[in-house]
């Protein structure tokens, strides 16, 4: 089994160094609440909610934004260039080392 | 004041689903809920999508589970208060409560479940200056009576299920309908996409976009909005403007209502879901123990449990055993009956 390894700033500044399994099917939004970080997760995960809107700060290739990823981010508040629903990034090893910081709860 | 056994607090599937079990026990039930429909999250979020884990129903669309709820509730006549907020409580001296709703209606029951999910659903209000000045008065972020906007400006902005269908159906209500978003594709379900596209064409609805609403008109009420579309600003007049951009939920009001509060939910005895204060329950996702999952499943289990304790409290030494609706059938309020049908006893010759 691969673990990676994730540094999430969250919306008080403080950093967290968290590791996330690849194996369990998981996406960054599940990895921030087994976390217990401050992220609701409202929709359980289907891009509806942004609530786990977060900003990639480091320059890891990600997988493409779908549809309905993007179609939430244009209604969403407070969103960047580098914005990303944490729930529509799965887990893999290609996380190896990846930086977020969270998006403001709104 | 409305009066009722159990006054239950959020109209979710599990709020839902502890009218038919209180209803087993001759337990009536009034529902408040924020918003102005019942169902929760699954009338509200993801109406259309469908759910895998609900025990006998390989796969349910949450819409539907909703309206099977209410149908299987009906018979107990259960009482709603939508579109209002639980906001205050008040203990009386013989362990009753009031709740008091943010529109001033009044509940009084000896029974308060709390079934919030994850809060009441407030809307996420743009980030357009003095946007506050205008609410309900040209601005509003739900649509409650639909018949408000008759010939009316209707102004919608938003790209989601909610802007396309109330465009859609305010397109044959309201004289004028602009749906203004911030990019050239909506997200919906098809059909509401294909109906909104057909009512363009047919100069019904009118859509900007990309475009984006940068600041409110008028002087007591709402007369017009600015827009922003490829670096431009025209006005616009209108008479009322919704922007629908989703809801998010609240612990609200309910956090200070001196219930002890674990990580934004409600902490509960496993043995009935009593909270701290004797005689105020909370189910489903809004509560948390060892263990908790939120799933509507286990809110189902909770409601269950909770509802054999308050007939307890209501019904202080009175004998009752748990019956099978099976054998007992379902006697309802408003004096329906089912009942399973008696086997023949019969010769076979």
């Amino acid at each position: 089994m691969i673990d990676v390894n994730i540094t999430v700033t969250d919306r008080e500044g403080a950093v967290h160094n968290i590791v996330a399994p690849t194996d369990m099917a998981m996406n960054l939004m599940e990895v921030f609440k087994a976390y217990e970080l401050p992220v609701e997760g409202t929709c359980g995960g289907m891009a509806m909610c942004a609530s786990c809107q977060c900003y990639v700060t480091s320059s890891h290739d990600l997988v493409d934004m779908q549809d309905e990823e993007e179609a939430m981010l244009s209604e969403a508040f407070f969103v960047k260039s580098n914005s990303r629903l944490g729930c529509q990034i799965p887990i893999t090893s290609q996380l190896e080392g990846l930086e977020v910081e969270l998006a403001p709860d709104y | 004041m409305i009066k009722t056994d159990i006054l239950i607090i959020g109209a979710g599937p599990t709020g839902l689903f502890t009218v038919f079990e209180a209803g087993l026990l001759k337990l009536k039930c009034h529902l408040i809920d924020a918003l102005p429909q019942p169902g929760g999250q699954c009338s509200e979020i993801y109406p259309k999508k469908p759910i895998y884990d609900i025990p006998g129903f390989p796969e349910v669309l949450a819409g539907d589970l909703t309206h099977n709820l209410l149908e299987q509730g009906k018979q107990f006549e259960p009482g709603f208060t939508l579109g209002e907020r639980a906001d205050t409580i008040e203990k009386l001296a013989d362990g009753s409560f009031i709740v008091t709703t943010n529109k001033g209606t009044k509940h009084h029951a000896p029974i308060v479940a709390i079934a919030g999910g994850l809060g009441s659903f407030e809307p996420r209000k743009p980030l357009i200056e003095n946007i506050a000045n205008y609410e309900d008065n040209g601005v509003a972020y739900f649509i409650k009576d639909p018949e408000v906007y008759r010939n009316k400006k209707v102004v919608i902005s938003g790209g989601g299920d909610s802007a396309l269908d109330w465009s859609v159906f305010l397109a044959d209500v309201a004289s004028e309908v602009t749906l203004i978003h911030r990019r050239n594709e909506f997200r919906g379900a098809l059909d509401s996409v294909e109906k909104a596209r057909e009512l363009k064409q047919l100069d019904k609805i009118n859509i900007i976009t990309p475009a984006e609403v940068t600041a409110l008109h008028g002087n007591s009420k709402l007369e017009g909005i600015s827009i922003l579309k490829d670096g431009e600003k025209s006005l616009l007049e209108t008479d009322y403007f919704i922007p629908l951009f989703g809801l998010s939920p609240k612990l609200g009001p309910i956090g200070n209502w001196g219930l002890e509060i674990e990580k934004n939910a409600i902490k509960v005895d496993t043995l009935d879901y009593q909270t701290n204060i004797p005689g105020v329950f909370a189910i489903g996702d809004v509560n948390t123990y060892p263990g908790k999952l939120k799933l509507i499943l286990c809110g189902f289990h909770e409601a269950t449990l909770m509802c054999q304790s308050a007939y307890k409290i209501i019904n202080p030494g009175k004998k009752y055993i748990l019956k099978y609706t099976t054998v007992s059938g379902i006697n309802g309020f408003d004096g329906t009956r089912k009942e399973a049908p008696k086997a023949v006893v019969q010769a076979i010759n």
